[in-house]
């Protein structure tokens, strides 16, 4: 069938067998291989991107059921002029990422946690990434980089 | 100022951060446009025989390039007949193979669920599940061989031409003369489960064969050895294939190397002449990557009433999956560091190894030494409540002095280097350690349902174990004044490009920004060991400063040439790497002057560093939890650490490594554990059972730091990515016993689940109350 | 991890959602976010052949007053309901179950009514329901009919709902004090699906996971009509349950849950008034 997805500001319009998954509609169609798959069960969120402002573990979203919809995926995180967005920033001060392969999934996830709660405690951050599995940061200097990124999320945000 | 020690951001990030990493299934390289996708069809059964393959259906599926299957093997060299009694070198993390070797593609049997029975190729990777759900494969069931006490028990046999199940056994443990004279002896059978490594992308290679030669990318941790191995099954000539690590998504000791999955992709590329791509999914990854751990251990300790500990047994069985691919290997590192830190006059170890039906059990950050680490600091507790003492003061008691080193141990290990009462006290203090005992105190007196727990562990353990293997660094300056390092080691998450670019700029004063690194590519590199065993800063960056050194002098040289002045009238401004005679900057002369005045030899150096010995970082760790003891529930609330490896280059990664290891270490002792039914078939085969610890479940970590150099290498460190795993272990399940310790419980093995805390506690309740 | 082949409609009225299962009968399956169903495709458990996508129906996402009650539409999101401020004020037990499902993508896209209609004994909006004995409103090709919470779960994974039929709405009459709750939810880990929960409302107590169904703990409530007091009322929390044995527990230890998190829930309740 035919799906037409708005990605990063870009219409990709593709006709993709009905059981394509949107995160292979992002690697395989749109080219853009950041958001990886890490499970089969919903469980890891390395896939995870913004469907229309919120996050989604796009492994578990069917390419049509985000047809004519919005996606954004790490790659169009960077503001116009190609500066990182201060999450992305954040986890390279903070030494949020080592192999990196849950990273764009983990990134995603925490600019919409900071969206939906701009001055989050540690707690918090900690239960929101209950779904985003990392094996090598044990999520210490993850958690510090979220934090640490809230003001500057919010201040962007409003601009 | 160097910048050595100093707190530097990882280069790698910007690009991972920004289009991500390009792991082997984001390759979009020329040579595998048209790959097809492979598919593994995989025994659902954990102990058969196969009577029959029928492919037909999957032939004829949509999209399929081809099937394959053990008929399609004729273009390989059979292994050698079987040996009875081949000699097994314990030591070496080398496969038994003779009369317990291994295919590739299954023959005629399936030992274990997930072992490959057949390959689909179809054009995209939909077609290859659909397609291989086609392939119809027959099973004679037989019976399986699960559980250490089945496999030395059972009359079944996994290799029909074997006397037994055990395929190695070495040590024994039945002089009990060395308890003599103990005022107390504990004893105690534990369990160090099976767990899998998990890391966060699974296996994946690709494979192109061309004109003879072979083009092979693999998520893997050292490139050279795939190489070798390649070379090897293929009958090729090593220079006939090139191996590319691309970005490595984790690896964890799992990836060492390619293993009989990613190996038949090669082989598939050149038999069809198709480039081929495959990617495992999750629910593969849990079955077919080997798993860590897996031991039961039988551990004997006596001592003084006063805590001065005299004899160690420490007795183990190892469950080395369907295929011992690493002989004895794991237990022999754990029986090397059965004392860990400890001043023990009489220390007895024996192992066994054994099959069973199920997932092969390979290394698994720490590979054998976060077993021997458990099991001494789980008798120093029992060792410790059998006396009335406080476990702190055992340890410190017991612990082998500052003037002691280099120590040989009773068990053949000679470290190098430690102080570890420091660790154990400062841990102690900034834990407070005074404080939480009457806390403890506290909510035992009023009956509290939380419970406080302390657990202490204090640890020793052995890197670089392959010290005599080495490590390779080349290192060239460029015209431009530009700089290539070329190591052997193999980065996957480890910032070695950012480590390696800061000890080039300490020496050279380059700076980082013109400093690249490249490494796992066999045609760039064709002379590298790889990264595991916590080696890579200790042999491969010691590797890179020694050629930098080496292209120092040569620089000299070339400056005095330049400058026609005396060498030992030069000097090297590190802070803004210009050659000048002494005390002189007018005549400064850049890198780039320099190499191109260097003419056509240029500035090269290869060093291959290689000491004599391993290193042996140490530390405490020291865990509190809260157990609810009417659920069982456990939470973590503080995890304190002080884990020295000597001199530290970038405390940033460091720490990062401590805090991976730490999360996976306490993921041991609270929730991960794999599991099999009595069948084989496994009851955590998806992530939605396999217990992966996150970040709700950790608090954040408190580390100290301590820097205790070695004199093994040049730079004084030791490795770092393992000793976090290997400390927190202990230290959490040791405060989980010890929450619930004043309620009768000695004991509890991992995972402490809550089912387990709170079978525990009523156990002890009810025979609390008989 | 990947669905088997299916055909994909997409609805976009209720009547035409109806329309499409008729004609393609029993191997369709309504898709709504997808988080009880795709999982289940993805792993081959469930191959449907038909998957009618109902997630553009947006006359189905609501969070209404309807004076004496609450009346809730089956489409909308955990996270809606976790966010809506009139459950906040009238049904905050709702509220917060809903904001401990799974995590915040899987509240992002998991629906209620996706919840309620796959039935999983595990799963905790059913046993909310339960508790606050809501009237479940289905649609089908004969027209709507209204099934009370107690009649809806009949089995594992098995509901009152005919073939064809489309849970539309959940009707919750609003509880007085609303405050009078707990909801307590016993996992190994944050994301896991509880072992044993305990829901309550009032002197009306739901169990998750403690069998095929939710179940309400009668004996309890009745100890409780009766003027018992928490604990002992707690003691008889598993009376009438088959809890299950799992990785995670055995029944016995599931026994004992309820009664701990049961005498928990009531206490945490109270407390609140």
């Amino acid at each position: 069938m035919k799906v037409t997805v708005t990605v990063n500001g870009s219409q990709i319009e593709a006709d993709v067998p009905d059981r394509t998954l949107l995160v292979h509609f992002l690697r395989d169609v749109a080219n853009l291989t950041a958001t990886n798959v890490g499970c089969d069960t919903t469980s890891c969120g390395a896939c995870t991107v913004l469907l229309d402002g919120r996050s989604v573990k796009s492994c578990t979203v069917l390419a049509a059921q985000a047809d004519g919809r919005d996606v954004v995926t790490v790659e169009g995180l960077a503001d116009g002029s190609g500066a990182m967005h201060p999450v992305q920033r954040a986890f390279q001060a903070e030494h949020g990422l080592q192999c990196g392969f849950c990273t764009p999934g983990m990134v995603m996830a925490a600019v919409s946690l900071l969206d939906e709660n701009p001055s989050p405690t540690e707690e918090e951050v900690r239960s929101a990434l209950e779904g985003n599995l990392c094996r090598c940061t044990g999520y210490h200097n993850i958690v510090r980089a979220i934090l640490s990124a809230a003001p500057a999320a919010s201040e962007r945000r409003s601009s | 100022m160097s910048i050595l020690g100093t707190r530097v951001v990882r280069t790698e990030d910007p690009r991972l951060l920004t289009a991500g990493g390009t792991y082997v299934d984001d390759l979009r390289v020329p040579e595998l446009t048209d790959a097809a996708r492979v598919t593994f069809v995989r025994s659902p059964i954990g102990h058969a025989r196969i009577t029959g393959i029928d492919t037909t259906a999957a032939r004829e599926a949509p999209g399929v390039v081809a099937v394959l299957t053990i008929q399609d093997m004729d273009d390989l060299v059979p292994p050698p007949p079987p040996e009875p009694g081949s000699e097994v070198i314990e030591g070496a993390p080398l496969p038994i193979g003779g009369l317990w070797s291994e295919p590739l593609l299954a023959v005629d049997r399936v030992r274990y669920v997930g072992e490959p029975v057949a390959m689909v190729l179809t054009n995209d990777s939909y077609q290859g599940e659909d397609a291989a759900e086609l392939v119809s494969v027959d099973y004679e069931p037989l019976p399986a061989v699960i559980g250490i006490g089945t496999a030395l028990e059972t009359e079944t046999l996994l290799f029909e031409s074997t006397e037994s199940n055990c395929c190695v056994a070495s040590g024994e443990v039945t002089d009990d003369a060395i308890f003599d004279g103990c005022d107390a002896v504990i004893k105690q059978t534990i369990v160090n489960q099976r767990l899998a490594p998990m890391p966060m992308e699974g296996r994946a290679a690709a494979a192109v064969f061309s004109d003879g030669k072979l083009t092979y990318w693999v998520s893997t941790q050292n490139a050279q050895i795939t190489r070798f191995i390649l070379s090897g099954v293929l009958g090729l000539d090593p220079g006939a294939i090139r191996v590319i690590a691309p970005d490595v998504g984790g690896g964890f000791g799992a990836k060492v190397g390619a293993d009989r999955d990613a190996l038949l992709v090669a082989w598939a590329a050149r038999k069809t002449g198709r480039p081929l791509r495959w990617v495992e999914t999750r629910s593969e990854n849990l079955v077919g990557m080997t798993h860590g751990r897996a031991q039961e251990q039988t551990v004997t300790m006596g001592g003084t009433s006063d805590g001065r500990i005299l004899a160690y047994r420490l007795d183990v069985v190892q469950d080395t999956g369907a295929y011992p691919r690493m002989s004895g290997f794991l237990p022999f590192l754990t029986k090397l560091m059965a004392v860990g830190p400890y001043d023990i006059p009489n220390v007895q170890t024996a192992s066994r190894v054994v099959v069973t039906n199920t997932t092969p059990i390979s290394a698994y950050r720490g590979a054998g030494r976060p077993e021997a680490t458990a099991a001494i600091e789980r008798a120093i507790d029992l060792f410790a409540a059998e006396i009335g003492m406080d476990p702190a003061e055992v340890r410190r008691k017991n612990l082998i002095a500052p003037d002691k080193f280099p120590y040989t141990t009773p068990t053949g290990a000679t470290y190098d280097s430690g102080d570890y009462a420091t660790a154990l006290d400062k841990v102690l203090a900034a834990a407070g350690y005074g404080e939480l005992r009457a806390e403890q105190a506290r909510r035992r007196e009023r009956g509290d349902v939380v419970q406080l727990g302390l657990g202490l562990a204090s640890y020793v353990e052995i890197t670089a174990a392959d010290a005599a293997a080495g490590e390779t660094a080349r290192l060239e300056v460029h015209d431009d004044g530009k700089a290539t390092v070329y190591t052997g080691s193999s980065a996957h998450g480890q910032g070695h490009h950012t480590a390696w670019a800061m000890l080039v700029e300490a020496d050279l004063g380059i700076p980082m920004a013109d400093v690249t690194v490249i490494h796992g590519d066999t045609d760039l590199i064709p002379d590298g060991v790889g990264t595991y065993a916590s080696r890579s800063l200790q042999l491969g960056g010691v590797a890179v400063h020694q050629a930098a050194l080496d292209v120092k002098d040569q620089a000299r040289r070339v400056a005095a040439d330049m400058l026609e002045a005396a060498e030992d009238d030069l000097e090297l401004n590190t802070e803004n790497g210009s050659w000048q005679v002494r005390g002189d900057p007018a005549t400064g002369r850049s890198w780039g002057d320099v190499a191109t005045h260097a003419g056509e030899d240029g500035l090269v150096a290869f060093v291959r560093f290689a000491p004599g010995a391993p290193t042996f970082p140490f530390g405490t760790h020291l865990a509190v939890v809260e157990v609810d003891t009417e659920t069982g529930k456990v939470q973590l609330t503080r995890h304190v650490t002080a884990d020295d490896a000597g001199t530290v280059i970038n405390p940033v990664l460091a720490e990062g490594q401590r805090h991976g290891g730490i999360a996976q270490g306490v993921a041991q002792a609270l929730l991960e554990e794999f599991i099999y039914d009595a069948d084989g078939n496994p009851l955590t085969g998806t992530l939605a059972d396999y217990a992966a610890i996150s970040a709700a479940e950790l608090p954040s970590f408190e580390l100290l730091q301590s820097e205790t150099p070695t004199n093994i290498n040049p730079l004084g460190a030791k490795g770092i990515g393992e000793a976090g795993t290997i400390g927190a272990t202990p230290a959490v399940q040791n405060a989980v016993v010890d929450a619930v310790s004043h309620l009768g419980v000695t004991h509890i093995d991992m995972p402490t689940t809550p089912a387990r805390v709170w079978a525990a506690v009523s156990a002890a309740r009810e025979s609390g109350e008989n | 991890m990947i669905p088997a082949p299916f055909t994909y409609k997409r609805a976009w009225s209720v009547d035409e959602a109806l329309d499409l299962a008729v004609q393609n009968g029993e191997e369709a399956k309504f898709l709504a976010g997808g988080h009880s169903l795709l999982p289940l495709m993805k792993l081959r458990l469930a191959v449907p052949e038909v998957l009618i996508d109902i997630g553009r129906l947006g006359e189905l996402s609501y969070v209404r007053d309807d004076d004496s009650q609450i009346l809730v539409g089956a489409l909308t999101t955990y996270d809606e309901l976790a966010r809506s401020s009139l459950l906040a004020g009238e049904l905050p037990l709702l509220a917060h179950a809903a904001s401990r499902v799974g995590d915040p993508q899987i509240r992002h896209r998991g629906t209620i009514g996706g919840s309620l209609v796959h039935a999983d004994p595990a799963a905790d909006l059913p046993a909310v329901v339960l508790a606050l004995d809501a009237t479940l409103i289905a649609r089908g090709p004969g027209g709507s009919r209204e099934i009370g919470a107690g009649e809806f779960f009949r089995g594992l994974f098995e509901t009152a709902l005919q073939p064809g039929e489309l849970l539309t709405e959940i009707r919750i009459p609003k509880p007085r004090p609303a405050s009078e709750w707990s909801f307590q939810k016993f996992t190994k880990r944050a994301i896991d699906w509880a072992i044993v929960g305990v829901v309550v409302q009032g002197g009306r107590v739901a169990l998750v996971n403690m069998g095929q169904t939710p179940v309400r703990a009668s004996g309890v409530e009745e100890a409780l009509a009766a003027g018992a007091g928490t604990r002992d009322a707690a003691a008889h929390a598993a009376e009438g349950t088959s809890p299950p044995t799992d990785i995670n527990a055995d029944g016995r230890y599931r026994e004992h849950l309820a009664r701990v998190l049961v005498a928990r829930a009531l206490e945490e309740s109270a407390a609140r008034t």
